[in-house]
């Protein structure tokens, strides 16, 4: 008898959860009460401090109560979620070919880069060096990491935004001193050669080296590094890659953008709050909020307020590195199957 | 913990101990307890020693913070809430292919047979992400499919259906591996008696087949749950990793462990807690039911393989 009684709760139960499943797959109109922002991985606690405050922003002004859920990922894959279904509203990627596959997807309208101010950039930011307290293997700069007996933990540049920007930093630091394409090889097949982990994204990265002890050198976004040394309390430093003998350190300019999905708001009618949101982004509040995540904010007034945070760095383009100036070249030069990761990726083992 | 989807109902021990007795008598002491010294030594390295690691972890700032960290965060407790609706539905759904499954494969002979019962076995092989973006690919919004679900309103992956139909997939052979040598070693003769007085189908099934692969049905159910509970591959492929939404207890555990600070590793390995309970009430189900897998329904002779 109660053995009946048993599995007729449960078969009640499983057949509940089954019919919960079915609804939960109804899109339902959430117009005006929940964003999804699709972005990339080392800004987990950017968004958690963003998206406070703007809910709380919008229900003052709009008395409504607005829900902002996060997906986070390597880039890469983010952007492919996307393409695949994954319904964001906003995305937040690590830089322009990701999102600008959102758009080649047919989700996104041409020109999204103007849509928003500074070229849809609240903010940029850059590849960094974290290393291990007292920096025990002397690294100071790029030509360091060439050295037979250091180890860089970097996300693989294949799936990981941090992974390309690092990649960019690393061959561009060879041919923006002038040296040449066959050098930058070189240098980079190195690195890459003992690099022991290629994690997915970034925070896998960020685990292997400080949590795990993976690697004398950690090639990360400088926000992701403030916050590892942080973290790390007293056991990690952060380097700034500079020459001997030169002004400012050196690195790529990370140009995150951020942009509205069009096919996916005006189908849940969300464009309003989600431009909103993205506007509220340059706000000197968001700005400040972004600032103290360690992100450089392109308010100017906001970044003049930090600058004790953010060293000054000669600043260099990704798209600097190809002769047309373009991000597709990059990404088909570097990144493409058969491009010049792969090629030197398979050759490392020799 | 083991997984052995082709294991029989073990035959019951032979009444002959000579054979052991020799053995025991050939084999000497070194080899003896060098084999259980190391069986020992792996099992506890390998088993106890991370699953002491996981409680120590978690209640390591004492019961109060183990609690916070398990029900403060909402994210956190829709996390288990999913779990535990996205595993008995993938379950459920397998009790029913299951069923059928070892049904056809054990009553009939048919062409083709054989690739069926290969085809069962299909998804231990698959790498669960691998099973994941095949899901992707057939409701993704570039495919025809998706884009028609979509057009009508419904989402498939990225959503609630897509981690059960991801799920389902992975644990699929549990149950019918579970039930295909119960079906055939209890034999039909008991159905077609019940067949020749006259019974339904439906009556058949309920009076005769169900309590004879009752306990093989429960073995494979739990085994199933146990695997559906803590699938990550699959579900981090079709899920997005919404929070809140989509993330599932092992997705959460990923999460927080990524997440710095005392609101992450710490609060990743409670969650961890949770998920290495529930693994232990099944080893006890588990172990509990062992035994009744070994006999027979009561009057019938005794099962042989």
């Amino acid at each position: 008898m109660w053995v009946k009684l048993i599995f007729a709760a449960a078969g009640l139960y499983v057949i509940a959860a089954g019919a919960w499943i079915l609804s939960a797959g109804v899109v339902h109109d959430r117009s005006g009460v929940e964003l999804l922002n699709v972005a990339c991985d080392p800004t987990r606690e950017l968004w958690r401090d963003v998206n406070a405050a703007f809910v709380r922003d919008y229900e003052q002004k709009h008395a409504v109560k607005l829900t902002i859920r996060q997906s986070h990922g390597g880039s890469g894959s983010q952007a492919r979620a996307v393409v695949d279904g994954l319904d964001g509203d906003v995305i937040t990627l690590a830089l322009w070919t990701d999102t600008d596959a959102v758009r080649k997807a047919g989700l996104m309208d041409g020109g999204w880069e103007e849509k928003f101010p500074n070229r849809s950039l609240p903010y940029v930011s850059t590849i960094v060096f974290v290393v291990r307290k007292g920096n025990p293997k002397t690294v100071h700069d790029w030509t360091d990491l060439s050295r037979p007996d250091v180890t860089v933990i970097t996300p693989n540049p294949k799936t990981s935004g941090n992974g390309k920007w690092s990649f960019v930093a690393l061959w561009g630091s060879v041919v923006w001193r002038g040296g040449t394409e066959d050098q930058a090889r070189e240098y980079v097949r190195g690195v890459y050669g003992r690099t022991p982990v290629l994690d997915a994204a970034a925070r896998g990265a960020t685990m292997t080296f400080a949590q795990k002890g993976f690697g004398d050198v950690h090639l990360t976004w400088e926000n992701e590094a403030q916050l590892e040394v942080q973290e790390a309390a007293g056991g990690l430093e952060i380097v700034y890659p500079r020459r001997p003998g030169d002004a400012r350190p050196l690195s790529v300019l990370a140009e995150p953008h951020v942009a509205v999905v069009d096919k996916n708001v005006d189908r849940k009618g969300t464009r309003a709050a989600a431009e909103a949101y993205v506007n509220y982004l340059y706000t000197e509040p968001a700005q400040e909020l972004i600032a103290r995540n360690f992100h450089r904010p392109t308010n100017e007034k906001v970044f003049a307020r930090h600058r004790d945070l953010f060293p000054d760095v000669d600043f260099r383009l990704a798209t600097s590195l190809v002769p047309s100036g373009k991000w597709d070249d990059v990404q088909k030069k570097f990144f493409a199957e058969g491009g010049v990761f792969d090629q030197l990726y398979t050759s490392r083992k020799k | 913990m083991p997984v052995e989807p082709g294991t029989e109902p073990a035959p019951p021990a032979p009444p002959a101990v000579r054979p052991a007795a020799r053995r025991k008598a050939a084999d000497p002491w070194v080899v003896r307890w060098g084999l259980v010294g190391a069986t020992l030594l792996i099992v506890g390295g390998l088993v106890v020693v991370p699953l002491v690691a996981v409680f120590t972890h978690a209640v390591g700032k004492g019961v109060g913070t183990y609690w916070e960290n398990l029900t403060n965060s909402p994210d956190t407790r829709h996390a288990v809430f999913l779990t535990f609706v996205v595993a008995p539905v993938a379950v459920g759904l397998n009790v029913v292919f299951g069923v059928a499954a070892a049904w056809v494969i054990a009553r009939f002979r048919f062409p083709g047979r054989t690739v069926l019962t290969s085809l069962i076995d299909l998804p231990f092989s698959v790498s669960p992400v691998v099973a994941g973006l095949v899901f992707v690919l057939i409701f993704g919004l570039q495919a025809p499919f998706g884009e028609w679900l979509r057009a009508n309103g419904y989402q498939v992956i990225f959503a609630p259906p897509g981690m059960v139909l991801a799920t389902a997939f992975v644990t699929f052979p549990f149950v019918a591996r579970e039930l295909i040598p119960v079906m055939e070693a209890v034999g039909p003769e008991e159905e077609l008696a019940a067949r020749s007085l006259g019974a339904s189908g439906w009556d058949l099934f309920w009076r005769i087949t169900l309590p004879n692969i009752k306990w093989g049905l429960l073995y494979g159910v739990i085994l199933c749950n146990a695997r559906a509970m803590g699938e990550f591959g699959a579900v981090y492929v079709v899920s997005g990793r919404i929070g809140g939404q989509t993330d599932t207890i092992p997705l959460q555990v990923q999460k927080l462990f990524d997440t710095p600070g005392p609101h992450g590793t710490p609060a990743a390995f409670a969650l961890a807690s949770v998920l290495t309970l529930l693994a232990l009430v099944t080893l006890i189900a588990k172990v509990l039911i062992e035994p009744k897998l070994r006999e027979k329904p009561a009057g019938g002779p005794p099962a042989g393989g």
